[in-house]
């Protein structure tokens, strides 16, 4: 199994997705720089977050248009893994891999802190070892992550069950409240139809380590090794 | 030859930073503004050996495909003659 970090110019989440594969989950990770047009030796690949092209005309719209952002998309047909975080979430939504947008935090503010999220769906490559229910303390740190789609994209990722985690209070209630930014229906993360691609605002590459306040983000990562190792098995 | 291309918020997009705007003008004391939205105004620079028609075509293609968003975002391209 081989994990890939993207690096696009202006990535600053990259070596800390790197670090958490290749010390706490344990398994072989590559940087890829933002000019790769082959990723056939992935499994997974991570878009990490950051400040793509500073952000430039909008959050992750110039990455798009980097060279390895086509090979994303055959890698995505082809079935296998794209985790976008944060920046990352932002370049899946733009090119397309995505449904939705993500616009300014309503109230203005780049948000960081620690925020609760609700696994809503735990049948996705990327929450299989968590049950769908449970609270995840993860920390956001975004002034664009405000999810926007229409009512019929909405109605599509609920009847799908596509939409992954949602921001809930320390209970686990869905409120208001608990919305740090303004995202339709309190969406965090979501996935594509086919289930291979999860975009999420939360950092989960920053929440594990007890030293950093949580090491819920670890299961996300701990069910994404164990669905690709599921799969090598039962390919042989 | 010069295009000007306008990106603007769909109607129903939530526009945070023309709120913002919107709310100071008013403690400002400015009266009957109704709403404030806050887009994007870009100048392209074209070559003279392009006819109108042609610039226009190259312009909204590039308007439509990296200037605007078109989940959140109209655009408008205007063509100018210098």
């Amino acid at each position: 199994m081989k994990y890939g970090v993207i690096v696009f110019p202006g990535s600053n989440c990259d070596h800390d997705a790197y670090h958490v594969i290749s010390k706490l989950v344990g398994q072989p990770v590559d940087f890829v720089w933002h000019k790769e047009t082959d990723l056939s030796r992935y499994d997974a690949v991570i878009l990490p977050g950051g400040f793509s092209y500073g952000d430039y005309l909008r959050a992750g719209a110039l990455a798009k248009f980097s060279p390895v952002m086509k090979a994303v998309k055959a890698f995505a047909d082809e079935g296998k893994f794209v985790l976008g975080i944060c920046n990352g979430f932002q370049i899946l939504c733009e090119s397309g891999l995505l449904p939705g947008a993500l616009i300014r935090n309503q109230n203005l503010n780049f948000i960081c802190k620690h925020v609760r999220v609700r696994v809503e769906n735990s049948n996705t490559p990327f929450t299989s070892e968590i049950p769908a229910g449970s609270i995840l303390s993860i920390p956001i740190a975004h002034a664009e992550g405000n999810f926007i789609c229409d009512e019929a994209v909405l109605t599509e990722l609920e009847e799908n069950n596509q939409i992954v985690f949602r921001y809930c209070d320390e209970k686990g209630e869905v409120t208001k409240e608990a919305n740090p930014n303004g995202s339709v229906s309190n969406i965090a993360g979501i996935c594509n139809r086919n289930r291979n691609v999860l975009g999420m605002m939360p950092h989960p590459e920053r929440a594990c380590e007890e030293i950093l306040g949580s090491t819920d983000g670890r299961e996300i990562f701990r069910s994404l090794t164990n669905t690709i190792e599921r799969l090598k098995r039962d390919n042989r | 030859m010069k295009a000007k291309v306008y990106v603007t918020l769909k109607q129903g997009v939530l526009d945070p930073q023309g709120k913002a705007i919107h709310h100071s003008v008013e403690l400002l004391g400015f009266e009957n503004i109704q709403d404030i939205r806050q887009g994007k105004y870009f100048e392209i620079q074209l070559n003279g050996s392009l006819s109108k028609d042609e610039a226009e075509k190259l312009v909204t293609q590039i308007a439509k495909e990296v200037l605007s968003n078109p989940v959140i975002e109209d655009y408008k391209v205007e063509i100018e003659d210098l």
